[in-house]
């Protein structure tokens, strides 16, 4: 193809996207150097990285950063696994098919808000929920999942949501695979697991990068979930970057820090992009 | 026992273990589809009930308080605008570079996944003021365009991967026929990468969908959505579970109707194995 | 250039933008809490009565709305006409001339609205919120059960009586616990309550020169008991527990006690969703050392952003929400036992109410107790019974929230989680300039 039309093609994309980065970025960078609290309109001026300083030095900050890190690590590794597992288990002719496909998906269609009401209410409640329900005519104490283990309570919620996402686009890429080849493979006698590393993880090795990629970008940001169970508690076991960017952003009404976390948060994206780039993105363009 | 025995065997065991983790999946909704039919004291029983005299209160409430129609009306058009501009955007870049990968490729794609790191909780004030500037505040057309923006990377990243699993050979051939460039997207990539083209549309459109920050903070009345139809039954003083369940399951009914129709073109095309 | 430039943007974007809101119509944003919903659903009776203007709701869950209307009102946003607000924001927004002072005519009978309501919704004399319903706190309890165990709860017990009286209630094999009280993170939620708690114990949240008075041994006192009362005689998971959660387990017969807003009463004496209905009591909130600040006040008021082009049609508005005449069509639509309280002296009075409502005396009593402006043990340079009325204490209250939760799942000492909070609202006070 013509490189002029090549380019021409793409600049569309990267001109918008370009824009849509620099002005909130460029601005977000003014913020966060100025004294600028809503509450207190009369108080403005340049502070430097007074802003940066208190985001910084919250005692919050280290585990806030460190839930970030494993809820985006553990969340990734489930919906991954899981959606290959599933993905394979469908990629077959059976009857209702389609049903348990859009059951499968479905998770994906809940609001993330509605999602967490459903689980910490109805499911996970050590009273009224559902599994306290099954613990006890089990004979068990129930599990006090978002007092004992809040974190990993809100790991299974999202993962449940965010499965679905790695089973449509694995589904969709299996679809593409050679299935002579495949045949083939059956009729010599090589294993599941041989064909499955041998096949499969080859013709989805980018396609798994890009659920991985995608994935990153948005538990970074969890918000909702944490909002709606644990407000970031017990203490700060489930408080994540995002929740006190929020505290300063939405309860402080602090401009000033709240765009001093969101530079935080973006340099913590990149260098998690940067590990997982190394890590995966080879594929992307093999 | 044959070859066949046992491979008819093996499929029979996958396709009970794919209905167990169907059902599994479904279940919290299937839970709170059955909550939306029970009454407040219902929904809080001890033991939680599955049988139980159902009763429609929940939504004769929802629809006495408001009005569903106008926001399902919004959701649908920020939802289904912002991924038609999405793709209309996407489809030609993801085309190009899927089909002239360079050495910056992925570089380029990585920058635009990267504009979606700033936490969206991170620029609300930035954003909020822009709105404000330029007077587009609570429009369908600035949620479009959030929207778009938004999605413009994933819908990028996921167009991309499928129209790499397109073999080239197959645009090869038609490029001798002597093919635009335009009717080549039309003519054979968007029909041979259709089941790509209908997920990635899906995802965009759940994820507009599902939007749940911009849509309250920048809308009040003319543009609000479904999300804010769902908080005005969120978490009130007072018992709340059938209601909420009711409302959410009002508002996910839609798109899970819209998934429906879609699973079935999820999976047309990109069976290039037998074009080969 | 850039002012062209803009100039042009504005030309092009403005033709795509909706209309601004025609004169006539309002915007209210409003909590979408039960006595809300009821002013929605008779917003036809305004209408009538008001030909030429219409309404238009936008109902949000607390949290959400208070975002969207502290968003709006600080940038001068103008997309709301009348605001759902609080007694915390009120006078804070009052102080800075972001709302309307408002005034009404002598058939509203301003004097008629409980003092402790002008009070805390008001700055330097004039009200700035008018109150749609409002609350104090209380204790509620099952008389079964007490009686069972032979005792009695009377107004203002001591703590240590609250204590004795929970383990007495208290039958973990039949899934019955003494005492609910809330614990899930929010200046709103597991703060509200402890602060009140903390009040009786003689805390206080700031000491007179601002500095934060959490480290003080009173504070102490009163965590270790809250921690100790609900890990002995508590539910599972109370550290996920709010208003809701402990509605959902007292109405299904799991708790002996509860200490909540005193709206909570009109639900838990409703036969429609509570098991327990008929048996539940009232009594005044405890006391350690003070019944001073024992009780919170709280109340949900609609106010007026400054500057709104429909100040009038907003007053008016507001002036029939709010009066007595609202609460009377209330009362005739629905029965008395529905009608917003906590607002005004003559609902209390009208006998069809007292007897409608059995939690209407000690509501009452709750209410006129409660002194915003003189809630500590020692003196304090704040407003606010469960809140400090600062812009600082919301983003305070959490974080400090989140430290008495832990304490609360036992994930470190009370002195620990009081030792953090404390460094916590340090930090929050001296970025402010507080000191």
């Amino acid at each position: 193809m013509n490189p002029t039309l090549v380019r021409w093609l793409q600049a569309p994309s990267i001109i918008l996207l370009l824009i849509w980065m620099i002005v909130p970025l460029a601005m977000t960078l003014y913020f966060s150097t100025q004294r600028f609290n809503l509450l207190y309109p009369e108080r403005t001026g340049f502070i430097g990285l007074s802003n940066y300083k208190f985001f910084w030095t919250d005692p919050s900050f280290m585990p806030a950063l460190l839930n970030t890190l494993v809820l985006v690590g553990s969340v990734l590794t489930i919906t991954v696994v899981l959606g290959l597992a599933v993905s394979l288990l469908i990629d077959r002719e059976f009857k209702g098919r389609g049903i348990a496909r859009v059951m499968l998906i479905s998770p994906f269609f809940i609001m993330p808000t509605v999602s967490a009401l459903v689980w910490k209410n109805m499911l996970m409640d050590p009273n009224n929920g559902l599994f306290a329900a099954f613990s006890n005519a089990l004979g068990f104490t129930p599990v006090q999942w978002l007092q004992d283990m809040p974190l990993f309570s809100i790991i299974v919620m999202i993962s449940w949501q965010w499965t679905p996402f790695a089973i449509l686009i694995f589904m969709t890429s299996l679809q593409s695979q050679d299935q002579e080849q495949m045949e083939a493979a059956e009729l010599d006698g090589a294993s599941f697991f041989s064909k499955f590393y041998n096949l499969t993880i080859p013709h989805l090795a980018r396609p798994i990068s890009i659920v991985i990629l995608i994935q990153m970008i948005f538990h970074l940001a969890t918000f909702a979930e944490i909002f709606v169970t644990t407000s970031g508690g017990p203490g700060v076991q489930s408080t994540n970057l995002t929740y006190l960017i929020y505290i300063q952003s939405q309860q402080a009404f602090d401009v000033g820090v709240a765009s001093a976390g969101g530079v935080f948060a973006i340099i913590l994206a990149n260098i998690v992009a940067i590990f997982l780039i190394r890590a995966v993105g080879k594929t992307l363009t093999v | 026992m044959t070859d066949k025995q046992r491979i008819i065997l093996k499929n029979r065991i996958a396709v009970t273990f794919a209905w167990i983790a169907a059902i599994l999946f479904f279940f919290p909704i299937f839970w709170m589809v059955l909550t939306s039919f029970k009454t407040e004291g219902q929904a809080i029983a001890v033991p939680p009930q599955l049988f139980f005299e159902p009763t429609l209160e929940n939504y004769l409430e929802i629809q006495e308080r408001t009005n569903y129609t106008k926001f399902a009306i919004n959701s649908l058009i920020t939802s289904f605008g912002g991924t038609l501009l999405a793709l209309m955007i996407a489809i030609p870049s993801a085309y190009a570079m899927a089909f002239n990968t360079g050495k910056w490729t992925k570089d380029i794609l990585m920058w635009m996944l990267s504009t979606k790191m700033l936490p969206a909780v991170g620029v609300l004030m930035p954003i909020y003021f822009l709105a404000q500037k330029f007077n587009i505040y609570d429009t369908k057309f600035l949620l479009i365009v959030i929207y778009a923006m938004m999605n413009l990377p994933i819908v990028m990243l996921i167009l991309f991967n499928y129209f790499r699993e397109i073999p080239k050979e197959i645009l090869e051939a038609s490029r001798m026929d002597g093919t635009s460039t335009f009717n080549e997207i039309r003519e054979v990539v968007m029909p041979l990468a259709w089941g790509g083209i209908a997920s990635t549309a899906l995802l965009s459109v759940i994820l507009c969908w599902n939007e749940a920050f911009w849509s309250i903070v920048l809308t009040t009345t003319d543009a609000s959505t479904l999300t804010a139809f769902v908080a005005s039954f969120q978490a009130p003083e007072g018992l709340f579970w059938a209601k909420v369940s009711a409302v959410s399951t009002l508002a996910c009914a839609p798109i899970v109707v819209f998934g429906w129709l879609a699973q079935k073109q999820l999976v047309q095309g990109l069976t290039f194995g037998a074009v080969k | 250039m850039k002012a062209i430039r803009n100039t042009a943007l504005c030309l092009t974007l403005g033709a795509l933008s909706a209309t601004a809101a025609t004169a006539g119509e309002l915007t209210i944003a409003t909590v979408n809490n039960g006595h809300m919903v009821e002013m929605q659903k008779f917003t036809p009776h305004f209408e009538e009565a008001n030909p030429g203007i219409t309404v238009n709701w936008v109902t949000l869950d607390e949290g959400t709305l208070r975002s969207r209307v502290t968003t709006d009102i600080t940038t001068k946003g103008g997309q709301f006409d009348v605001m759902t607000i609080g007694m915390y924001e009120a006078p804070i927004w009052g102080e800075r001339g972001w709302l309307e002072a408002l005034e009404f005519s002598d058939a509203y009978d301003v004097d008629d609205i409980l003092p402790a309501m002008r009070g805390g919704l008001s700055h330097d004399g004039n009200l700035y919120a008018a109150p749609f319903y409002g609350e104090s706190s209380m204790i509620m309890y099952r008389k079964d059960l007490l009686d069972a165990a032979g005792m009695t709860m009377p107004d203002n017990p001591s703590w240590g009586h609250v204590q004795d009286a929970a383990a007495a209630m208290t039958d973990k094999d039949n899934g019955v616990y003494g005492i609910c009280l809330r614990g899930k993170p929010g200046w709103g939620d597991n703060m509200a309550f402890l602060s009140t708690m903390a009040n009786s114990f003689g805390a206080q949240w700031f000491n007179e020169d601002w500095t934060p008075a959490l480290d003080s041994p009173a504070w102490n006192h009163a965590v270790n008991f809250y921690v100790d009362l609900l890990t002995n005689y508590g539910p599972p998971g109370s550290a996920g527990n709010s208003f809701n959660e402990i509605l959902a387990l007292i109405n299904e017969g799991k708790c002996g006690m509860w200490i909540d807003a005193t709206i909570a009463a009109s639900f838990v004496s409703d036969p429609g969703q509570s098991k327990v209905a008929d048996v539940i009591a009232f009594a005044q909130a405890p006391q350690a050392v003070t019944t001073r600040g024992a009780n919170w006040l709280w109340a949900w008021s609609l106010a007026i952003p400054a500057g709104t082009k429909q100040a009038d049609d907003a007053k008016t508005f507001i002036e029939w929400a709010t009066s007595k005449e609202y609460i009377e069509l209330v009362a005739s639509e629905n029965g008395w036992g529905s009608v917003p309280t906590g607002t005004r002296q003559s609902t209390y009075d009208n006998p069809n109410f007292q007897e409608a409502a059995v939690f209407a005396e000690a509501e009452l009593k709750a209410i006129l107790s409660a002194e915003p402006a003189n809630s500590t043990q020692n003196p304090s340079p704040y407003v606010g019974v469960q809140f400090a009325a600062i812009p600082e204490f919301q983003a305070i209250g959490t974080a400090v929230g989140q430290q008495m939760t832990a304490a609360l799942a036992g994930e470190i000492s009370v002195e620990e989680a009081l030792e953090a909070a404390q460094t916590a609202a340090d930090r929050e006070m001296s970025k402010a300039g507080y000191y």
